[in-house]
């Protein structure tokens, strides 16, 4: 009978304790016997999960971002410097190239006009040459020309004195002179 | 050219091949899915859905579970706790300016929940932001943790949800009257509405506000226990069905995808109604 009661009152206490963990039909959300615990534990984690949070993680995300903001506007600046630097480099070329062409132009027209007053003096000593040699020449010629002048008076001077000789007559000298010049001048 | 010539060669026989490899493992795993539950599911299990017992709070060292014993719960909170040390902390312990990939889901939880408290509450809010985040990533990572199979999942227990909830509403009323005093009640007097219908809509809004820490941490729990529940059920039907089990097996799968988006929707919708509360006590003006 004693045992009876105990087992009816434990089996009592056990659907009791069945009841109030939820039992498999009842919810087990509803079992307040539950909340102190869930809520102490809940509270735990929380404050464990702010203290992470606050104290290392979201200080660790907030610098690497900001690092990582700060490296690309860094590279961003050193890549506008490095287009800057390319822009002046590339300018600087093509004033060195316009420099060397005008240069270049400039030494092309001092030769061309070295050779041209070297050719003008050339052929100005050529002339002065030609022109010297041709007086020479005319000078020789005319000197022929005189003594030949004189050697055919002198010719034909003898010549007519020979002939008057020759026929029978004495030839006066000035008179064979005066015919010779008469006949050469005709 | 002759590399292009050559796989076009190659590729419908693989193709072929996959499929037909396809085919086998398909009617591998629904026969093993058959034969298991010829051999698992006896007549005696029968309709013996319990869909309710995952969510028991079960004390591991005692029978009888106190404000400190070690629970099932305490497990899971410690689990979520490391889930959240070891996204935040150890991913992102390389520091890395090209993050790898735990950093990269670190920072993007960060960006998002700052970005949402910097748009929703307002930039005067960004001192929330440590708080909001705990909400957060608590949420998150218990949601993602109660979806591992045989775990038990705190933010299914109403008690749980409610102190999130109370939190939140204590701190926003807290807020609310040490930004703007007694300014604060505008947010209760509509002073847009025609004079005569202030009153009512006062008290409408009245009602709504004291509603809202209801709404918020009832929507998250019940959501969450839900969709495990639904799980289990399917889980009983597919012990019962015997030889068509693979049909509830299938529906599992499809709501498990489900789950999967639940668990980060509702922690989304819970932050993100947590920022509109907090810009109402900043910003109290309608």
């Amino acid at each position: 009978m004693a045992s009876n009661t105990h087992d009816t009152a434990h089996d009592a206490a056990h659907g009791a304790a069945d009841a109030a963990h939820g039992g498999g039909s009842a919810m087990p959300q509803l079992d307040f016997s539950t909340f102190s615990n869930q809520i102490f534990w809940l509270a735990v984690t929380l404050v464990v999960i702010y203290l992470i949070l606050s104290r290392v993680a979201l200080p660790r995300i907030a610098a690497v971002l900001a690092e990582r903001q700060g490296t690309i506007t860094n590279d961003l600046a050193a890549a506008e410097d490095l287009k800057a630097k390319a822009v002046e480099a590339e300018n600087a070329y093509n004033k060195a190239l316009a420099d060397a062409r005008a240069e270049a132009q400039r030494i092309a027209a001092e030769a061309r006009a070295e050779i041209q007053s070297e050719l003008d003096e050339a052929i100005a000593k050529a002339d002065a040459e030609i022109a010297d040699k041709a007086a020479e020449s005319e000078k020789a010629i005319a000197e022929i020309r005189a003594e030949a002048a004189v050697t055919a008076r002198q010719v034909a001077t003898e010549t007519a004195a020979e002939i008057v000789n020759a026929l029978g007559g004495s030839a006066d000298a000035a008179a064979v002179e005066a015919a010779v010049a008469d006949q050469l001048k005709g | 050219m002759r590399k292009a010539g050559v796989i076009k060669v190659t590729d419908p026989p693989d193709d072929r091949r996959n499929e037909l490899m396809g085919k086998i493992y398909f009617w591998i795993v629904l026969a093993l899915v058959v034969v298991s539950g010829l051999l698992f599911a006896p007549e005696k299990a029968g309709l013996a859905i319990h869909p309710m017992d995952q969510f028991q709070v079960k004390s591991y060292f005692s029978d009888h579970v106190g404000m400190f014993s070690i629970t099932n719960v305490t497990l899971w909170l410690g689990l979520a706790v490391l889930a959240v040390f070891a996204l935040l902390v150890l991913g992102t312990s390389r520091r890395a300016i090209v993050p790898g990939r735990a950093q990269s889901v670190a920072e993007l939880a960060y960006g998002f929940i700052y970005k949402m408290v910097e748009d929703v509450a307002g930039k005067d809010a960004i001192k929330f932001f440590p708080y909001i985040m705990t909400l957060f990533m608590f949420i998150v990572m218990a949601n993602f943790l109660g979806l591992i199979p045989m775990s038990f999942t705190t933010t299914s227990h109403i008690a749980v949800t409610a102190i999130l909830a109370a939190l939140v509403f204590f701190t926003v009323t807290i807020v609310g009257f040490v930004k703007n005093g007694v300014g604060f009640l505008g947010l209760f007097w509509v002073s847009s509405a025609p004079l005569p219908l202030r009153p009512i809509l006062a008290i409408i809004e009245l009602i709504s506000y004291f509603v809202r820490p209801v709404s918020h941490s009832i929507r998250l729990a019940g959501n969450v226990m839900a969709g495990h529940a639904v799980l289990k059920v399917f889980a009983g039907f597919a012990g019962a069905l015997g030889l068509f089990s693979f049909l509830p097996i299938f529906a599992i799968t499809a709501v498990y995808a489900l789950e999967v988006l639940v668990a980060f929707i509702q922690a989304y919708v819970f932050t993100i109604l947590t920022c509109v509360y907090l810009k109402d006590a900043l910003h109290p003006s309608h």
